[in-house]
């Protein structure tokens, strides 16, 4: 079943009277994960010999429709077809098996070996010889035909992201793909490079393959696709094409809200006006490497006073991340300053700027924030268990860590039975209010909170949100950074817009229009 | 202290270490390909002696040595299959799991075994000279006049080489060592692989305990071994997981053995003990170069070893 | 749970060793009997069982507290023979008429210092390269053995002694206190000492916190300031320390003089003393306890009844093949990370 790599897919010529069944016909798909729905009756086609983007802000549901065409997932209800016919993977492998590629944002490439032998891997043939000759002879062959420059006897470790996101592309085409699916392609490439793979996917297209790719940068979608849809809340808000639209049309499609929703929304309430008082956090040109080494963070100027909350928009991957974690002192920059409350805290240690008052609800709490292993009280004791009243010389006191315990679990509704219960028995949202608890108690300064929501029931929320508007106006800055764009507007003063690591603009959340933000987030700055 | 360094007395030495060398190697072998897989089996120990037992048992009620040494393996593969059960299957810390393995193997072997400590296999796997090749000055005496298990222990390290860097399973196997994610999303069954060599690698342990007591010990007693299983894991590392660096490793340790007994014979009062300590102090240092991100590469572990690998959910 | 858990284990493992004795041609239930009598059935068997379970307490208190911060210290046989051998030097060459109350205190300390110096070993090369302490710690072992080897065969041994090798006698200061007439000795108490304080410094203090706190989540650590790197030396001193005064409380209060083959394997047996005391200090006393009588029973039924003493290893790894399985019931989602 599976065509051969070496031979290009078969251009249909359409016919007065057959319709020429689409590459990717996906029919009413709906998925859910619990009580969140990510996708709702999706239609979505995407044609041979065409770029199709797919587009959409966090949590829209882009990346879970392509792992259903990847067959990662299997979709609730609907059906997908492949070239017309239905199918049901139950695997990536089937979906390989019918020509369905998915290039991933981590990529599965091992590093001691050469590319060659990273496809051999792939390959289901059987048979005991390497046999990384022939390989290395057919990926030479299908580099050079889609202009892909990737030398196969080269080892992965070797290579540039860039390069290794192309071996990904190469290996998927040696397994017969053809139709490609790349999510976030440019996410982790430097700006050449990103030109070079979107000419590259453009010459694939051309070559009569069917290139699916998600993307949240708008310009680069305009340039490169055929076809675009957007998504919305799990459903496709429309499909259109780069001449019928154009960047404005497309932000307001991807993140446009009617008044009422907000409104809706639960944690929506009138907004106190808090004047706010002097500069908690000053960034001054601040930059820091990301994971691989790539700049996550470029020159960002940032500000939030006491009393404001300031809330970071921005779709996910755009150095979010890095700036909690340099604010807090888990990651080192590069360049610029760090100020809070007047005082340079630039890669202070991050004891240290906890202590200068700096409370942090990290994006992960159980892999940074809180100990799944222990006790609620051990966790509860973290941040001050070296201070009086908890310790008085090397000793801890059980009374002074039992009082203080109890009165986070109380003071923030913990639900759990007893102190001694071990965190990870509690509830998301429960381990999440607990956290919160715990840093919130030492009247914190400044609040770096990461999606400080996510993974949270309903009721956890709204108490997350009333226990940050407090702290607002109890006079702390608060810096909010979430993928939730309802959160954010509903919870801050002002949103600044990260893209690439550069904030695009800031402006009030009140009256914003949500078609500014997702022109920002897009990476579309005022014109 | 010249006229005993004479080339006859080399030559015997060398000789000697490839004898002494075998069992070690077999069981090196063995876990070196559990620790390609990415397992870390501390029970070496355990698992050699009892393929030693079994050798010696099977062989003393068979009659046939052939038949001890293919006991030797099931033993060991047995053994290992605990360890892959829990480590594998089950998830457990490997490094307990392993030593409960050696204390268990040791336990085990000595009670059984009580009936036949002493008693002489009937056969053994005596020195069988290959004909035109053990003629040939200096190797023929070392290389080609050396046991039969001897014989299959350099064809194992040929096969292994083979195997691990020029076939399709072996490049499955340095995978599922190096990066188990990837040789999952690459349709490869990376616990019922691990679990395959961890069984088979024990196997390989196991007849390195035959090789000693149906080879250069003949016979069994409680803890014959001596601690050969943990020169073993530590050759692993002075190997640098490769199969030919852990033959000469093995010859090493076996040289050391053999040297050092023949220098007592001879009346040389030789301070053997710092001798007997450098190959573990080696395995130190080429431990610490081998963690260093620069050397790595060249002499790295796999990288996912001991931890284990479980696949997210999949919705 | 894991009380069920770990109870279950021994049962399950009683049971299976019944079946394999009962294949074997044995009465299982003869077998535990006699061993059971025999570690605890009369006063001499009590008596020998508080004997062994002494250094095994003492070193599985210094594997259980390695273990707590993730770092597995397979080494404590090499430390327990450095504390040995500091504390015969002291004994012997530094300051041999010392009367009983220096003598024996100083040798405390000479075998504190001389495990620690070991663990620390392994410490440094985890902390400063990287490199795997179950590796290092383990390597280590067989160079200890040998360097004791090398003291006993050489500088240190004693003229008089004719075919047993060994140090001289430690002088009569050096030997440790006996309770009455049986060969229960003054480390026993070393032992539960240690155990009750190592027992409040991780419940009750800070440091044993910070511990905790870095075994179960090292980034949780970072974040909350705490010194890694310093703490994962101290506790491989801490280990070995430990482990070192097994060592010395054997040489001081069993051999009396620095021989081969001072241990039977304490040190690895410690690592099950630890593993299934579930790294709790009272745990690990009650498990050295245990560990202890099954072996005097092993002992006892290899002379009454002319079966090996090698049932007792057998049944201690059985019963940590069963643990082993058995906690998966009771183990937290994360994955631990192994060297």
């Amino acid at each position: 079943m599976t065509p051969s790599p070496s031979s290009p897919p078969i251009t249909h010529h359409p016919s007065p009277v057959t319709p020429v069944p689409p590459a990717v016909a996906m029919r009413a798909i709906s998925k859910r994960f619990g009580p969140v729905v990510a996708n709702d009756q999706v239609d979505f086609e995407a044609s041979w010999g065409e770029v199709h983007a797919l587009v959409g802000e966090n949590g829209a549901g882009k990346s879970t429709l392509m792992s259903i065409l990847a067959g990662l997932y299997r979709p609730d209800s609907g059906q997908v077809e492949i070239d017309g016919m239905p199918v049901r993977f139950r695997s990536p492998r089937d979906a390989i098996g019918h020509g369905i590629g998915m290039v991933y944002q981590h990529f599965m490439l091992v590093e001691p070996f050469t590319v060659a032998e990273n496809v051999v891997l792939g390959e289901q043939r059987s048979g005991v010889d390497l046999q990384t000759a022939r390989v290395e002879r057919e990926l030479t062959e299908l580099s050079q035909r889609y202009g892909l420059g990737v030398d196969p006897r080269a080892k992965i470790w070797q290579l540039s992201v860039g390069e290794q996101q192309r071996v990904e592309i190469l290996r998927l085409l040696y397994l017969g793909a053809r139709i490609l699916v790349l999510d976030e392609p440019t996410a982790v490439l430097t700006p050449q490079e990103a030109r070079s793979l979107l000419q590259t996917l453009r010459g694939m297209a051309a070559q009569g393959f069917s290139v699916v790719f998600i993307s949240h940068k708008l310009d680069e979608v305009l340039e490169v696709a055929d076809r675009i849809s957007i998504l919305r809340r799990g459903q496709i808000a429309a499909t259109t094409t780069p001449t019928e639209t154009n960047r404005r049309t497309l932000a307001r499609l991807m993140v446009g809200r009617e008044l009422a929703e907000l409104v809706e929304h639960p944690s929506a309430e009138p907004h106190q006006t808090v004047m706010p008082g002097e500069p908690i956090l000053e960034l001054r040109g601040l930059s820091a490497l990301g994971e691989k080494g790539l700049p996550a963070l470029r020159n960002v100027d940032l500000e939030v006073r006491a009393g404001e909350t300031l809330g970071i928009a921005g779709v996910a991957g755009n150095g979010q991340r890095e700036l909690a974690e340099v604010v807090t002192g888990l990651r080192l920059a590069t360049d610029g300053v760090i100020r809070i409350d007047g005082k340079t805290m630039t890669n202070r240690p991050a004891a240290e700027i906890a202590r200068a008052g700096v409370a942090h609800i990290p994006e992960d709490r159980l892999a940074t924030g809180l100990i799944g292993g222990m006790n609620l009280s051990e966790n509860a004791i973290l941040r001050v268990y070296a201070q009086p009243p908890m310790c008085s010389g090397p000793f801890l006191s059980n009374r002074a860590v039992a009082a203080f315990t109890d009165r986070l679990l109380a003071n923030h509704d913990v639900k759990a039975p007893g102190r001694w219960a071990k965190l990870h028995t509690l509830s998301g949202g429960n381990q999440q209010k607990l956290l919160l608890a715990r840093e919130l108690a030492g009247q914190p300064r400044l609040i770096v909170a990461v999606h400080p929501t996510r993974g949270v029931d309903i009721g956890a929320t709204e108490a997350i949100h009333t226990a940050l508007r407090e702290q607002r106006a109890r006079g702390a800055a608060t810096l909010l950074i979430s993928e939730d764009l309802d959160e954010l507007l509903a919870l801050s003063d002002r949103i600044a817009v990260l893209f690439e690591g550069r904030v695009m603009g800031t402006l009030p959340a009140r009256g914003a229009a949500a078609e500014e933000i997702g022109l920002l987030m897009a990476g579309i700055s005022h014109d | 202290m010249t006229d005993i360094l004479t080339p006859a007395f080399i030559i015997s030495v060398l000789a000697a270490a490839v004898a002494a060398g075998t069992a070690i190697l077999f069981a090196c072998l063995g876990e070196l390909i559990t620790e390609r897989a990415g397992v870390l089996n501390l029970g070496i120990e355990g698992i050699m002696l009892m393929g030693a037992l079994a050798g010696a048992g099977a062989c003393i009620w068979s009659g046939n040595a052939w038949v001890g040494a293919a006991m030797a393996l099931a033993a060991g593969a047995a053994m290992a299959a605990i360890h892959a059960l829990l480590c594998v299957g089950l998830r457990a810390n490997q490094v307990v799991s392993g030593l409960a393995l050696t204390i268990f193997g040791g336990g085990l072997s000595a009670f059984l075994g009580r009936d036949i400590v002493g008693v002489p296999p009937p056969s053994t796997f005596h020195r069988v000279d290959i004909p035109v090749l053990a003629d040939i000055p200096v190797l023929g005496r070392i290389l080609f006049q050396q046991s039969a298990l001897s014989y299959i222990s350099f064809a194992l390290v040929g096969f292994l080489w083979w195997y691990i860097y020029r076939t399709r399973a072996g490049l499955r196997l340095r995978a599922i060592g190096e990066r188990p994610e990837a040789a999952d999303a690459m349709g490869v069954d990376v616990a019922r692989l691990r679990a395959l060599y961890v069984i088979a690698g024990g196997a390989l342990a196991g007849l390195g305990g035959a090789a000693i007591s149906l080879g250069t010990n003949p016979g069994w007693s409680e803890g014959m071994t001596a601690g050969r299983g943990w020169i073993a894991v530590a050759l692993v590392i002075f190997a640098a997981w490769n199969p030919a660096r852990a033959a000469v490793g093995a010859y090493l340790f076996g040289g050391v053995e053999a040297g050092q007994f023949r220098l007592q014979a001879a009346g040389v009062d030789v301070s053997s003990f710092f001798l007997n300590m450098l190959p573990y102090l080696f395995t130190i240092l080429v431990l610490v170069l081998s963690t260093r991100e620069s050397t790595r590469r060249v002499l790295g572990a796999p990288a996912a070893l001991g931890r284990a690998y479980t696949r997210e959910d999949l919705g | 749970m894991t009380g069920l858990v770990t109870a279950l284990s021994f049962l399950l493992a009683l049971l299976f060793g019944g079946i394999v004795l009962f294949l074997a041609g044995e009465n299982p239930l003869q077998v535990y009997e006699s061993m059971f009598s025999g570690a605890l059935g009369n006063w001499n068997g009590v008596a020998e069982t508080l004997v062994k379970t002494t250094p095994l307490l003492l070193a599985g208190l210094g594997v259980a507290v390695a273990f707590r911060m993730q770092l597995w210290n397979i080494g404590a046989e090499g430390q327990l023979y450095w504390g040995a051998i500091f504390a015969t030097g002291l004994a012997l060459f530094v300051i041999p008429g010392a009367p009983g109350w220096v003598m024996v205190p100083a040798m405390v300390g000479a075998g504190l210092l001389g495990g620690a110096l070991w663990g620390l070993i392994p410490g440094v090369l985890r902390a400063w390269f990287g490199a795997s302490e179950i590796i290092t710690s383990l390597m280590l072992n067989y160079v200890a053995i040998l360097s004791s080897e090398y003291l006993i065969h050489g500088p240190w041994r004693d003229p008089q002694s004719f075919g047993f090798p060994g140090t001289p006698s430690l002088p009569a200061a050096a030997w440790l206190a006996h309770w009455g007439t049986t060969r229960v000795h003054l480390g026993l108490l070393f032992g539960l000492a240690a155990a009750l304080l190592l027992w409040i410094m991780l419940r009750r203090t800070r440091w044993g916190y910070e511990i905790g706190v870095m075994g179960e989540n090292p980034r949780a650590a970072l974040y909350a300031g705490m010194p890694t790197k310093r703490t994962i030396l101290l506790v491989m001193a801490l280990s070995g320390a430990l482990a070192g005064l097994a060592g010395m409380s054997e040489v001081a209060g069993i051999g009396h003089q620095l021989q081969r083959n001072l241990s039977p394997g304490y040190g690895y047996a410690a690592i099950i003393v630890a593993w299934l005391g579930r790294l709790h200090p009272l745990g690990a006393v009650l498990v050295a306890f245990l560990l202890a009588a099954l072996t005097v029973g092993g002992d006892q039924i290899q002379m009454s009844l002319g079966l090996p003493a090698a049932i007792a290893p057998m049944l201690q790894g059985t019963i940590l093949f069963f643990l082993l399985g058995g906690d998966i019931l009771t183990r937290y989602r994360i994955t631990r990370v192994i060297g």
